[in-house]
C-alpha cells in the first residue's frame, strides 16, 4: 500500500510541471499587455520600455517560464501588476474563502447524493425513486449561477433567513455551500443509485438474501459498502467540478474566493495573478484526484496490486 | 417465399434512420426532448416574426415594470420587453450550442478515430489530453481560453469547442478500437480497400452513435457554459440578447426586477432539460449499451 501511495505522489511532479507549463504559455499566447492597463497620461515610452523590463516582458517565453517556475519553488509567484503586492499573499489571502466553501459543498453534495441514492435504489421504480431523479437531474443541469441566483432571491431577499453577501459569518456560507453542492449532488445520486441497483444484483447478495438477514442490514451493510466505490472515483474525478462551480458562485455571492481574484485578474490581463491562482485550483485538482485514487486502492485491494 | 425472409435477416438494415424515427414515437420522454428542441429552432428562426417588442427598443417610462399584460414577463432596466428579448436569446444559444459542439465532434472524431486505428505517439498524447481535460472544469479551460482569444460570441464559440474535443475523441477511439480488428475489417483490408476507406466508410458509421449521444447532450451543456460565459461577461456583447448576458445585467436589479433573471434561467434549463431528454431517448433509439458512454 505504501509503495502504491509513493508511486501515486511521484506522479503527480511531471503532471504539476505539464499543467504549469500549460497555464503559462496559454497566459502569453494573450495579444495585448498588462502595461496597457498601467500606462497613465502623460507617461512616455520610456516609462512603457522601463515596466516591460521589469516585469521580464522582453525576454523570450521559455525564459520567462524558467524565471517563474524557479522563483516558484521558493514560494514567490511573482507580484500582481495591477494591485503591486506580491501574489503568493493575495492568493493566500483569497484562498481560506474559496477552501471552506469547497470543502463544504463537497461534503453536502456527498451527504445529500449518496442519501438520495439510497432511497432511489431501495425504492425502485416508486414515486420516491422518481421524485430524488428529479432533483438529481435538476440539479445537475440547473447553471450553478442561476441557482445562486434563485436562492439569494428565496431565502435572503423575501424570507431573509440568510445574508444576501459577503464572507463574514457561518450563515453567510449556506446558500453558496447549497448552490454548489447540489449539482455535486445530483451526479453522486444518480452514480450511487446505479451502482446499488448493480451491486444489489449480485450472487452474494442474493446468499445473503437466503440466509435470512434482514433487508435493512443487507441495504446499508453490503450493498452500499460496496457500492460506493465508484462513487468515491467520480467524486475524485470531478472535484474539479466543485471547484469550478466555486468560481462563478463565489462571483454571484460576492466571496473574496479564489474565483472572484481570477475573474478579475483576467479582466485586468494581470498575469502573475492569472497564473497564480490558476495554478491553485489546477493543484486543488490534483489533490483531490490523489486522494480519491488513494482511498480507492483503500477499499479496492485490486487496484494496489494490478500495479506491481 | 421462404428463402426471401432469410434473405431479409440478413441483409443490413435496410433503412435504419427510418426505424429509429419510428422508435422514438413509442419513446414519450424522448418525443417531449424532440419537442422542446424542434420548438428552440422554431423560436430562433423565427424571434423577428413572433416576438412582440423588439429586443433592443428602450422605454425608460416602463423600465422594471413586473409582469403584466402588455409584458407578461416584465420589462428590465431599458424598459425592454424580457419575453422578446428571450426569444431572442434563443439564436445565441442555438446558434453557439450547435456550432461549437459541431466543430469540437469534428475535431475530436478525426483525432480519435486515427489514434484508435494507428495507436501509438498520436493515441498516448490524445489520452493524456483527455485525461487533463477530464479532471479539469470546464469553465476554467474556457475562462482561460477566452482570456487568450477574447471575449464575444465568436471566441465563446472556439473556447467551447476546444474545451469539449476530447470527450468526444475518446468516446470514438474506444470504438475504433474496439471495432477494428472485427472480421469484416480484415476482409475489407483482403479486397484491397486502404486505411481512409476502412477507417472512414466502414469503421466509422458504426462507431459514431455514441457520439451522436454524447454530442446532443454536449449542446444543453455548451449553451449552459456560453451563458454562465456571458454572465461572467466575456459572452455576447450589448445590446446583443444573450441569456447569460441578460442575467448579468439583471443581477444589480435582482430586489427590483427579479423576473429579468428567472425567466432566462427558465427558459435555459427547459432547453438543457430537452437535450438530455432527447440524448438519453437516443441511447435508447440507437441501440447502445449504457457502458460505452462512460
Amino acid at each position: 500500500m505504501w509503495q502504491f501511495v509513493l508511486r501515486r505522489s511521484l506522479l503527480m511532479i511531471p503532471i504539476f510541471v505539464v499543467v504549469s507549463i500549460i497555464i503559462f504559455s496559454l497566459i502569453h499566447i494573450v495579444p495585448g499587455t498588462p502595461i496597457d492597463n498601467l500606462m497613465g497620461p502623460g507617461m512616455t515610452k520610456a516609462h512603457e520600455q522601463k515596466l516591460v523590463e521589469k516585469y521580464h516582458l522582453d525576454k523570450p517565453i521559455p525564459v520567462q517560464y524558467y524565471l517563474w517556475f524557479k522563483n516558484m519553488l521558493h514560494g514567490d509567484l511573482g507580484r500582481s501588476i495591477i494591485e503591486k503586492r506580491p501574489v503568493t499573499e493575495l492568493l493566500l489571502h483569497h484562498l481560506p474563502y474559496s477552501l471552506s466553501l469547497g470543502l463544504t459543498a463537497i461534503v453536502l453534495s456527498f451527504v445529500l447524493g449518496v442519501s438520495m441514492g439510497i432511497i432511489s435504489a431501495a425504492a425502485k421504480n416508486t414515486i420516491f425513486d422518481h421524485l430524488a431523479m428529479l432533483v438529481a437531474l435538476f440539479g445537475v443541469t440547473i447553471p450553478a449561477f442561476w441557482l445562486g441566483l434563485i436562492l439569494i432571491l428565496i431565502f435572503a431577499v423575501w424570507l431573509t433567513w440568510f445574508p444576501i453577501s459577503g464572507s463574514g459569518s457561518l450563515m453567510s456560507l449556506v446558500l453558496p455551500a447549497v448552490t454548489v453542492g447540489l449539482g455535486g449532488a445530483g451526479l453522486i445520486a444518480r452514480v450511487t443509485r446505479v451502482s446499488m441497483l448493480e451491486v444489489a444484483s449480485k450472487d452474494f447478495i442474493v446468499m445473503l438474501h437466503a440466509k435470512g438477514l434482514g433487508k435493512r442490514a443487507i441495504l446499508l451493510k453490503h450493498i452500499l459498502r460496496n457500492a460506493l466505490i465508484p462513487v468515491i472515483t467520480i467524486l475524485g474525478l470531478r472535484i474539479g467540478w466543485v471547484l469550478g462551480g466555486t468560481v462563478t458562485v463565489e462571483i454571484v455571492f460576492g466571496r473574496p474566493g479564489l474565483g472572484q481574484l481570477l475573474i478579475t485578474g483576467l479582466f485586468r490581463r494581470d498575469y502573475p495573478v492569472i497564473q497564480g491562482a490558476m495554478l491553485i485550483l489546477a493543484m486543488g485538482i490534483m489533490m483531490g484526484t490523489f486522494l480519491a485514487d488513494i482511498l480507492y486502492a483503500l477499499t479496492d485491494p485490486r487496484v494496489r496490486d494490478q500495479h506491481h | 417465399m421462404e428463402n426471401n425472409q432469410n434473405q431479409d435477416s440478413i441483409r443490413p438494415p435496410a433503412n435504419r434512420w427510418l426505424r429509429r424515427v419510428k422508435k422514438i414515437k413509442s419513446n414519450r420522454a424522448g418525443l417531449l426532448g424532440v419537442i422542446i428542441i424542434a420548438g428552440l429552432i422554431f423560436i430562433a428562426l423565427s424571434a423577428d416574426l413572433i416576438a412582440p417588442y423588439s429586443y433592443k427598443e428602450q422605454n425608460l417610462s416602463i423600465m422594471n415594470s413586473p409582469p403584466s399584460g402588455d409584458h407578461f414577463m416584465g420589462t428590465d432596466e431599458f424598459g425592454r420587453d424580457v419575453f422578446s428579448r428571450i426569444l431572442h436569446g434563443s439564436r445565441i444559444s442555438v446558434y453557439v450550442g450547435v456550432v461549437s459542439v459541431g466543430l469540437s465532434v469534428i475535431i475530436g472524431v478525426i483525432l480519435g478515430a486515427l489514434a484508435g486505428y494507428y495507436g501509438g505517439w498520436l493515441d498516448q498524447s490524445l489520452s493524456v489530453i483527455t485525461d487533463l481535460t477530464w479532471s479539469l472544469p470546464e469553465i476554467l479551460v474556457a475562462l482561460l481560453l477566452v482570456a487568450v482569444v477574447g471575449a464575444g460570441i465568436e471566441c465563446v464559440i472556439i473556447a467551447i469547442a476546444l474545451t469539449y474535443w476530447a470527450q468526444y475523441a475518446r468516446l470514438i477511439r474506444g470504438q475504433i478500437l474496439m471495432l477494428k480488428n472485427e472480421i469484416y475489417v480484415e476482409a475489407t483490408r483482403s479486397l484491397g480497400a486502404t486505411d481512409f476507406t476502412i477507417l472512414f466508410k466502414h469503421l466509422f458509421p458504426n462507431a459514431i452513435a455514441p457520439v451522436i449521444v454524447a454530442a446532443t447532450i454536449g449542446i444543453g451543456q455548451a449553451i449552459v457554459l456560453e451563458a454562465t460565459l456571458g454572465f461572467l461577461g466575456m459572452g455576447a456583447q450589448p445590446p446583443t440578447p444573450s441569456w447569460g448576458a441578460m442575467m448579468s445585467n439583471g443581477t444589480a436589479y435582482l430586489f427590483i426586477s427579479p423576473w429579468v433573471i428567472i425567466f432566462p434561467g427558465i427558459a435555459m434549463m427547459i432547453t438543457v432539460f430537452g437535450f438530455n431528454l432527447f440524448g438519453d431517448a437516443l441511447v435508447d433509439i440507437m441501440d447502445i449499451r449504457e457502458d460505452t458512454l462512460k
